[in-house]
């Protein structure tokens, strides 16, 4: 049995904040993000890109990149969108969303870009 | 035309056997598991059980000819085999819904589970199935806010949520208990939940137990930026006292409680659940009783009613069981109930363990909690059972990690994250699992540690209720 480790975690340091989904998996690369995009479209989800300065992460609402892309089901479209959200805000953190309207939910939420803590 | 009075005993099945009859769809319908007393014909046992849940007497009395009893009887319309097993049958009875007062599951149970379960004429009775008109259904209040509100409110999207019941359930003060609440909430967890035993004992008040979790809450909530619950316990041995629990855990800004439905009974569940919803309060619900009340394949209640009746009653969550942890639960059966809790239309399905179609019209979904006896390695298989709209409970899963709370909390959300991410990409989890958790290992040292520690437990017993089917 290996030595008891300390849970590094503190109130004091903003890199111990976390943001839902996959945010405890390390940070997506292209091709992983890519398959998620894919899942959304499979499941019939709307798109939305969404961005938030992260000491204001913890409100419901985030700020909106332009409108969800209802319809949109090509891959490469909606990774475009995500890439063009972060470079006009590369110090925020960045969110894809599946909107589910036949759940009026969200079908699915995950943070693609994490910004600078 | 009126008829004349004539006192004395008369078979039941002169009245309450109707072969011809097709139910309404207003009407109730319930599917019985009988067991006859020798000699006594299935028909008249049938006609029995509907008479004595309804309307019936074992004499005639002249008051009968007061009211239309035509109308109002209980009637069996159907008797049926149960697959693979001579000794008993089902009975399928119809009920009129002027039987029943509007928004009671309390005025059901008292009919279709009261005194007939004691009646002589039959040696067991099942309570199998029922099904709910939609009329009766819309007069319920139903869930306080169901899945896709608390998801809002909890700001969970796209997963299962990740719980944990505090242990020891007895005997830490409220101080301690508020410990082992931070610990697992810091390390990843969205929930935990006071143990089923836990009102208000001397060893641990509810009123610090309360002031110290939410403390708890709080603070986890600030240090991770995640939104975080814990299921303040408001059992108790009084309505005036629970609801006093409630009003101070809403005081303290709690977004969630708890509440054992069948040990507090459903007059006390549906006025809370009413109350939560007036609240904004989510409610989870614990089913301490219901192995007794469910568990014999010959008397009592099937779960999958149990379920129904709390979805009526209103709860937001209700323990499901898990179907691959240490408690009892054959998959299919489970799967069915799992249904009843979620789904808007639940077809009938008796591979299921379904007797009838079942609308649920506009009321809410209920979580189903899978909790006991599970740990990391399950959770692929919990992934692909449950999907997304689930609770998944570790207790010893979490709290037994050799680093403690916090590091078996960040082993269960990062399990739990990888085998999401691995079925979005269309990895099949059932059977890719074992590497899907090693790959996620090697980021995750409390992953790698948790996976070392419970590799060799599994729970490998058979079922003991299993669904009804003929032998293989």
């Amino acid at each position: 049995m290996s030595e008891v480790r300390e849970f590094k975690s503190r109130l004091s340091d903003a890199n111990s904040r976390k943001f839902e989904t996959f945010s405890y998996l390390p940070e997506m690369d292209a091709e992983r993000t890519r398959r998620q995009v894919e899942y959304i479209v499979f499941r019939g989800w709307n798109p939305a890109v969404e961005h938030t300065e992260p000491e204001n992460a913890r409100s419901s609402y985030w700020y909106m990149w332009k409108l969800p892309m209802f319809g949109q089901t090509d891959v490469d479209t909606i990774l475009r969108e995500v890439q063009n959200c972060h470079n006009a805000y590369p110090g925020n953190h960045v969110r894809l969303i599946g909107y589910d309207n036949h759940a009026q939910s969200q079908g699915t939420s995950m943070v693609i870009y994490r910004g600078n803590a | 035309m009126s008829k004349a009075y004539s006192a004395g005993v008369k078979h039941y099945q002169e009245s309450y056997w109707t072969p011809d009859y097709t139910p309404k769809d207003t009407d109730l319908l319930a599917c019985f598991k009988i067991v006859a007393q020798e000699g006594v014909p299935r028909e008249e046992a049938a006609a029995a059980v509907a008479a004595e849940s309804s309307t019936g007497t074992w004499t005639t009395v002249w008051t009968d000819l007061l009211t239309d009893l035509e109308y109002y009887k209980g009637r069996a319309y159907a008797i049926e085999d149960v697959p693979g097993d001579d000794s008993a049958y089902y009975a399928m009875i119809a009920y009129p819904i002027d039987l029943f007062e509007e928004g009671s599951v309390v005025n059901v149970i008292t009919s279709l589970a009261g005194n007939v379960f004691g009646f002589k004429a039959v040696r067991s009775l099942r309570l199998e199935d029922i099904r709910f008109p939609i009329a009766y259904v819309m007069t319920c209040n139903g869930p306080p806010h169901g899945i896709q509100v608390e998801r809002d409110i909890f700001n969970k999207y796209g997963r299962a949520m990740l719980g944990c019941t505090i242990k020891p359930k007895l005997g830490l003060s409220a101080k301690n208990y508020g410990r082992a609440v931070y610990e697992c909430l810091r390390g990843g967890l969205d929930l935990t939940k006071d143990d089923e035993n836990v009102n208000s004992q001397p060893f641990m008040r509810w009123r610090q137990r309360f002031n110290y979790v939410m403390e708890a809450v709080n603070k986890a909530e600030d240090e991770t930026g995640e939104r975080k619950g814990h299921y303040l316990n408001v059992t108790a041995p009084t309505p005036e006292e629970m609801y006093k629990r409630a009003e101070y855990a809403k005081e303290l800004g709690s977004r969630i409680i708890m509440h054992d439905y069948l040990t507090g009974g459903f007059c006390a569940n549906t006025g809370l659940a009413q109350w939560c919803r007036e609240n904004g309060m989510l409610l989870h619900i614990h089913r301490a009783m219901h192995a007794v009340i469910d568990r014999n394949p010959y008397h009592g209640i099937h779960f999958r009613v149990l379920t129904k009746l709390l979805r009526l009653s209103g709860g937001d969550h209700l323990h499901s069981g898990t179907v691959v942890g240490k408690l009892e639960g054959d998959r299919n059966a489970t799967l069915g109930w799992i249904d009843l809790m979620r789904e808007s239309y639940i077809q009938e399905d008796r591979s299921r363990g379904i007797f009838f179609d079942q609308d649920w019209g506009a009321m809410p979904g209920v979580f189903p909690v899978a909790s006991g006896g599970i740990h990391v390695w399950h959770m692929p298989s919990l992934v692909s059972i449950f999907g997304d709209d689930a609770c998944f409970q570790f207790g010893g899963g979490t709290l037994g990690h050799p680093w403690g709370n916090a590091a078996g909390a960040t082993a269960n959300r990062v399990a739990l994250e990888a085998c999401v991410e691995a079925r979005n990409r269309g990895q099949n989890l059932e059977a890719e699992g074992k590497q899907i958790l090693a790959d996620a290992a090697k980021h995750s040292p409390e992953l790698a540690m948790a996976m070392e520690t419970w590799k060799e437990t599994t729970f490998d017993f058979d079922t003991v209720d299993k669904l009804d089917v003929a032998a293989q």
